[in-house]
């Protein structure tokens, strides 16, 4: 067993996750949402095992010492996926509201549906400049906060459905897809406590990159675009944070915010690697 | 000062207090940082040009976009957002210090009133029993009570993680300690770069802003390496020995530095950055006598002369690191004491192949060396550790605005028609949800303790 094949589970795993969460929708069926979480356990289960997997694979291959997968495009969607998988079960566990898992499982299923077909998931061993401790803590942190970022995404992209139904039809029953929503007022608050854990986790992985930059490079900031995006991510969550206190900025309008903001997030990620030039060039490809 | 013009300086203070401009100035910081990561930043005009027309390139460049994040604007925007971070935190500070410092330990009943959680309860009793159990069930279920006793009756007041309705104004004093390291850094550090030749010493950088700047003391490169992963041109180290010398002391002696570790003496660091060719080989070059167990070896650079014992001047006419699909080749000038010069061809794959000349002397090339420059960043930045502070700052300050609230609780106990009436009221200054599932199963128990 290798972890590419591990890989194709989970991803298949996800699937059956995100059908039957879309399912429990149309149904309503308890049991549906059961076997959907289950699933979606499962994946993260093997998920787990698999990075593990890959991670001693990477001291298998000739001539290679060995390095945690985090290191290239590959190995960062499928930790993305991950951590999006770890973000919503732990609101899972705690808010009990299962509509939300067919608005995240997809991101989730989406990432590794691209790393398994599109990516290169070859093992190299690491070329000088990322053979670093702060390369783990910092890709741990930054995906970390990406995840919160792509939950909030998925609620407020409810919020915004449940709104406009509510807004449009009274003749609505408590049925439909939208019925099992939580209300606009919890997911508004989901909404800023995903965003919550997401911003700390934000700065501490543009804390650490900073640190790493100084220390491989003796400058902690430079202005490259990868660097500039991940402020402008910041910039866009701390407005976020602060219009929540403000009159007419909450509720609908924090939900766009939400949406911009993982938009940035995901331009961050990939958009800078792969139509702007800057540091991170060997992030891209592989 | 008029009654009018007090009331513009009021506006105008409240204008640089309002979350609307904080909520402004950072989707304008958002917008605008995108300018700089779609159009290359300091190139030289020519660059410019070979995108941009003359006359697209004349407004950028007076928009200031080539080097944004420096213009006039875009530093505005910072000033005006840490303007806007001081001013309302001195808006809203003081009146946070006192909530802390001196808390409401004996409010008023309408001030109980104005919070949201609450419950009563009316007991036989004497006061100052119930007083002494309410402080015991407050210590099992909270925290510790302070008591206060007024004509009224008496007020137990607890409170838990006063310290959180900090955590806002940490964050925001983070950010200008983070400012305030780059300032610092900016006045009084420097970024440049030196490149050494193995065996070569500098004691001046080069500044990234054009001049050099004297170092103090002087660092030798002993020695330069890189390699390879097996079988690849994937790079696996690259490796500077470096001696550092402050009048005429050597400080450090031969320390390896590499990518990811630097070398810091007397506030300046040395960052691996680059490498090239140093412009000469030194090659090793065998002569064997034939029929004679004679050999000499010599090291030479390329055009240096060796003697051989036999009175022979041998010199590298010529060296290539590969000669076709051959490898490392090398051409040799011999001139022996008596007769003509001649030359020889040699190669380090194939040893043996001088033999076949016949000559008196056997030529072969054992090795050769690459000379390179290591070249390194050199920066002194006395601001950076007020960064990491800012920065330390930043994460707590946001851990404990998020995730922690402030928590108070009173119990007011007053005489009333022969009873006792008492109070148990909560407040907790955000996250309320949580704290009213916290209240009601304290209300429970509450209710437990005085059935």
């Amino acid at each position: 067993m290798t972890s590419g094949q591990l890989f194709n589970l989970v991803t298949l795993g996800y699937f059956a996750s995100m059908v039957l969460f879309v399912a429990f929708l149309a149904t309503h069926s308890r049991t549906v949402a059961m076997l959907a979480t289950i699933l979606a356990y499962l994946g993260f289960a093997v998920q787990t095992v698999a990075i593990g997997l890959r991670w001693y694979e990477t001291y298998q291959v000739p001539g290679g010492m060995g390095y945690a997968p985090l290191s290239n495009l590959y190995e960062s969607v499928v930790f993305f996926s991950w951590t999006i998988l770890l973000i919503f079960l732990l609101i899972d566990l705690k808010y009990r509201q299962k509509s939300v898992g067919a608005f995240v499982l997809p991101f989730a299923f989406l990432a590794m549906t691209w790393a398994q077909l599109r990516l290169d998931s070859s093992i190299a061993p690491l070329v000088p400049a990322l053979q670093s401790n702060w390369l783990t803590y910092h890709v741990i942190t930054c995906f970390l906060g990406y995840a919160a970022f792509a939950v909030a995404c998925g609620v407020s992209i409810m919020y915004l459905i449940k709104v406009r139904k509510e807004s449009h039809g009274e003749d609505n029953p408590a049925g439909g897809l939208v019925g099992l929503f939580p209300s606009a007022k919890i997911l508004d608050d989901l909404n800023y406590k995903a965003i919550m854990i997401g911003f700390p986790l934000l700065s501490l992985g543009i804390i650490t990159g900073a640190a790493w930059a100084n220390y491989a490079w003796g400058t902690y900031w430079s202005w490259d675009p990868k660097e500039t995006w991940s402020l402008i991510v910041w910039f866009i969550y701390a407005a976020f944070l602060h219009a929540r206190f403000t009159r007419g900025w909450a509720g609908r309008r924090a939900a766009v915010l939400s949406i911009i903001g993982f938009g940035a997030t995901i331009f961050c990620y990939l958009g800078v690697n792969l139509l702007l030039a800057g540091l991170h060039s060997y992030g891209a490809g592989g | 000062m008029s009654g009018k013009q007090s009331g513009i300086m009021t506006a105008v203070w409240d204008f640089f207090c309002s979350l609307k401009l904080s909520i402004f100035t950072l989707i304008c910081l958002a917008v605008t940082s995108i300018i700089g990561t779609v159009i290359q930043q300091n190139l030289t005009r020519n660059e410019y040009l070979n995108v941009f027309s003359e006359k697209t390139y004349a407004i950028l460049d007076a928009l200031q976009f080539f080097d944004m994040y420096h213009s006039w604007w875009f530093v505005g925007l910072l000033m005006l957002f840490c303007l806007n971070l001081i001013c309302c935190s001195i808006k809203r500070l003081p009146r946070v210090w006192r909530v802390v410092k001196n808390p409401m330990m004996t409010p008023s009943d309408a001030a109980l009133q104005g919070f949201s959680n609450a419950d009563v309860c009316r007991v036989k009793g004497q006061v100052s029993d119930l007083a002494a159990r309410m402080e015991t069930f407050l210590a099992q279920n909270f925290t510790v009570a302070r008591r206060n006793q007024t004509e009224d009756g008496i007020y137990l007041y607890a409170e838990k993680a006063s310290y959180a309705r900090f955590g806002v104004y940490v964050t925001h004093l983070s950010i200008l300690i983070i400012f305030l390291g780059a300032i610092i850094g900016n006045i009084y550090g420097y970024k440049g770069f030196v490149q050494i030749p193995e065996g070569g010493s500098v004691d001046q950088a080069w500044l990234r802003s054009g001049g050099t700047i004297d170092l103090g003391f002087s660092v030798r490169c002993d020695d330069f390496s890189v390699s390879f992963y097996d079988n690849s041109q994937r790079p696996k180290e690259y490796r500077s020995l470096l001696t550092v010398e402050d009048q005429g002391q050597v400080i450090v002696e031969k320390r390896p530095v590499i990518v990811n570790d630097p070398l810091t003496y007397k506030g300046i660091t040395f960052y691996q950055s680059s490498y090239g060719p140093a412009g000469g080989e030194v090659m090793t070059i065998k002569a064997k006598v034939r029929d004679a167990d004679k050999t000499q070896a010599l090291v030479l650079h390329r055009g240096e002369q060796g003697l051989l014992p036999d009175g022979s001047r041998v010199q590298v006419a010529d060296f290539t690191p590969s000669f076709r699909n051959f490898g490392p080749a090398a051409r040799l000038q011999v001139k022996p004491p008596e007769g003509e010069s001649y030359v020889v061809t040699v190669f380090q794959n194939f040893p043996d192949f001088d033999n076949q000349r016949n000559g008196e002397l056997i030529f072969s090339l054992v090795d050769f060396d690459q000379l390179y420059y290591t070249g390194l960043q050199v920066t002194r930045d006395p601001g950076v550790w007020v960064v990491w502070v800012g920065c330390t700052l930043m994460v707590l300050g946001c851990l404990v605005a998020f995730f922690l609230s402030h928590r108070r609780l009173w119990v007011v106990l007053k005489e009333e028609e022969g009873k006792v009436r008492i109070s148990l009221v909560g407040s907790a200054h955000r996250n309320q949800p949580a704290f009213e599932l916290y209240f009601d199963s304290l209300k429970e128990k509450f209710r437990q303790e005085l059935a």
